[in-house]
């Protein structure tokens, strides 16, 4: 597919959605989400065609879609693990962990593997204190994480 | 007749492990012929037992944990299905001493029932409230929050009922209930157990605080980094829906309430109720100014009763006991319960629920069991980032809000993590800047360069550049922060600065040895 056809098709898969959900009270949010988890990203093409139907500026959507930590302007890894650095897992070792890991995959935190395997990313709070250190990856939790449980991850992502 | 086993969906057991023990279940059952189901309830909050599978016996539950899919077999063959003796066994659940200890009313089903059955929710209780609600005036309802002592479980121990009153009497033509679920400090979790373990019971609530006031509608607002507690509220909104327990004519009468869930996006700052009403409006989650109170002028533009999870989840209970009920656990001007939640470094890591006005000495030793290292406590921080770390010598505090702000600290939304003494207490003051830089929403300055300053600051004392001036400058930077910023996020942040730089001032002196190891 060339690159228009591909851009074409983002902007009509992009307008379909906000056509969907903008009868929302404060649709804005939803509306991102839901570009993100058909993309993988909040492609920059989808910015006007929101801006144009919520009647809003492309600055506004812009200024919204920078502010949350959530949106990404480009896609991640096939895997995105996400480790907490928050005070109840550091009370738990939590920051030798992280490094272990990060070295494990041989990328520092925001960052993508070259092959594109994992994006890692810095979290605070998975609400899962009472089993620190913990992370999420690709959405399922992991508590207690130790070099056993680093190794499986690893693993899996590799995989 | 069916035997039924209980196995917690609830993300903490997730994370160790439940959905493979609930496989190994499944296959178990099939494999040995057994006539039983499993339920896959929310978690009782002993997270060092979990994951704890239950079984429903005739005598009563008998409890097993923490159970590892390898565990399994050999707990079928020790005769799980009738309650069978092996080295897993815990016995009945409610008589281990760190629930039995405790005052459970808004967390009465977490872990017991099933979330996601109505009829459950029913058979323990559930809806008497809401019940007593439609049949009395919204200004009764009100008066019955306000008299209960309902305190903000959020973390500012704002009146419920004070709030609830103002959006009664504050005439719109249409009015909000939004539900703070932005759950984000560390060691925080109560709102994503009862989210996931018993999520009608906010949804009463809900409802009863929008009979109360007339409020037509609500949201749920929840961090995305909880999908879980996202995916059940969602199903039982639905669930609730067709039940008639929302909808134009909630449980048969004239009063029209019905909600949506919707997803935060990663921002700490949305927790704050005045920046979690812009991010709802589909603007950048920055804080307001107050005035103009939520209350008065809240989501776009009504007025709007902003509740914490817990607060919300809490009034079911006073609508159906009464407020004396409620009112009568606690102390001074704390009444009520508060599930306290044991985390980081703890032996027996968890959620509490307990009447205000244990000690902090109590939680952390006895309740907690002490760090799981096994080394001393060193501090505990009270109350998520925002809040002060506590040494040894002010444990005999008694959990209460006006006793906490006596020391210096706050209780926050009730989480305590727990530091050995292997803690850096440096290291924490610096991170404790260090997130308010990463989480400032920017409006306003001492938060947004405050932030940024006192980890440049902190960072010249751990080199041991000038360290008595930069200590002063912290403190005259806390000073600034704490009295100019708009919010607590800047307002707070001094709180653990401050408390690791008065309680443990020897972790800010020069040690040359460890400089020379850097």
């Amino acid at each position: 597919m060339s690159m228009q056809a591909a851009s074409t098709q983002i902007a009509s898969r992009a307008a379909a959605i906000v056509d969907e959900m903008k009868a929302l009270e404060g649709p804005l949010l939803p509306i991102l989400h839901e570009i993100q988890e058909e993309f993988g990203h909040v492609p920059a093409e989808t910015l006007p065609i929101i801006a144009k139907v919520l009647n809003i500026s492309n600055a506004e959507v812009h200024g919204v879609v920078t502010f949350y930590h959530d949106y990404r302007n480009h896609p991640a890894g096939r895997h995105v693990l996400k480790v907490c650095r928050a005070e109840a897992c550091q009370s738990m070792g939590g920051d030798a962990i992280a490094a272990q890991i990060s070295q494990a995959l041989g990328i520092g935190f925001h960052e993508t593997a070259k092959d594109n395997s994992v994006t890692l990313e810095p979290v605070y709070c998975l609400g899962l204190c009472a089993c620190a250190p913990a992370a999420m990856l690709d959405g399922e939790v992991i508590g207690r994480l130790d070099a056993d449980k680093i190794e499986e991850i690893v693993r899996e992502v590799r995989s | 007749m069916t035997v039924t086993i209980y196995i917690p969906r609830d993300s903490g057991a997730l994370a160790l492990g439940a959905e493979k023990v609930a496989k190994a279940v499944a296959q178990e059952i099939e494999t040995r012929g057994l006539d039983a189901k499993i339920v896959r309830n929310g978690s009782r909050g002993l997270y060092w037992l979990e994951p704890m599978v239950e079984v429903a016996t005739e005598a009563g539950r008998v409890a097993y944990g923490p159970i590892s899919a390898k565990d399994v077999a050999s707990l079928f063959d020790a005769g799980l299905a009738s309650g069978g003796e092996h080295k897993l066994s815990l016995g009945d659940p409610e008589k281990i001493p760190f629930l039995a200890k405790q005052t459970r009313l808004t967390f009465a089903r977490c872990g017991i029932t099933d979330p996601l059955s109505l009829e459950d929710y029913r058979n323990h209780g559930g809806l008497k409230g809401l019940e007593n609600a439609i049949a009395m005036t919204p200004a009764d309802v009100v008066k019955q929050v306000t008299d209960s002592g309902l305190r903000g479980r959020g973390g500012a121990g704002f009146p419920t009922g004070i709030k609830w009153k103002t959006v009664l009497d504050t005439t719109a033509d249409r009015k909000y209930i939004v539900c703070n679920a932005d759950e984000g400090d560390s060691a925080t979790f109560a709102d994503r157990m009862i989210m996931e373990g018993d999520p009608f019971v906010l949804i009463e609530g809900m409802t009863i605080a929008g009979i109360a006031t007339g409020a037509t509608k609500g949201f749920v607002y929840i961090r995305s980094e909880y999908p879980h507690a996202v995916a059940t509220m969602q199903k039982a909104v639905e669930v609730a829906r067709k039940a008639g327990v929302l909808g134009v004519n909630v449980m048969g009468s004239p009063n029209a309430f019905d909600m949506e869930i919707r997803v935060g996006a990663g921002a700490y700052v949305c927790g704050e109720e005045t920046s979690l009403l812009n991010s709802l409006e589909g603007k950048r989650g920055i804080v307001r100014a107050k005035p103009p109170l939520p209350a008065i002028q809240g989501l776009f533009g009504k007025p709007t009763v902003i509740n914490n999870v817990i607060s919300l989840a809490s009034v079911p209970i006073v609508m159906d006991r009464g407020a004396q009920h409620y009112k009568d656990f606690g102390m001074g001007r704390s009444r009520g319960t508060i599930p306290i939640q044991i985390a980081g470094n703890a032996k027996h890591g968890g959620l509490f629920e307990a009447a205000f006005g244990l000690t902090l000495g109590e939680i952390v030793d006895e309740i907690g069991g002490g760090t799981v290292t096994g080394r001393p406590v060193k501090a505990v921080q009270v109350g998520g980032p925002l809040g002060a770390y506590f040494p040894r010598s002010l444990f005999d505090t008694p959990f209460d809000y006006e006793a906490f702000a006596a020391k210096d600290g706050l209780i926050g939304h009730a989480g305590i993590t727990v530091f050995d003494d292997s803690a850096d207490m440096l290291k924490q003051a610096r991170f404790a800047m260090e997130f308010c830089a990463i989480e400032s929403c920017g409006k306003c300055t001492p938060c947004r360069i405050g932030s940024t300053r006192g980890v440049e600051t902190i960072d010249k004392i751990a080199h041991n550049i000038e360290p008595e001036k930069n200590l002063a400058l912290v403190t005259d930077l806390c000073n600034t922060m704490k009295f100019g910023s708009l919010c607590a996020l800047g307002g707070f942040t001094p709180y653990p600065v401050m408390s690791a730089i008065n309680h443990f001032p020897e972790d800010f002196r020069p040690t040359p040895v460890a400089q020379a190891a850097e």
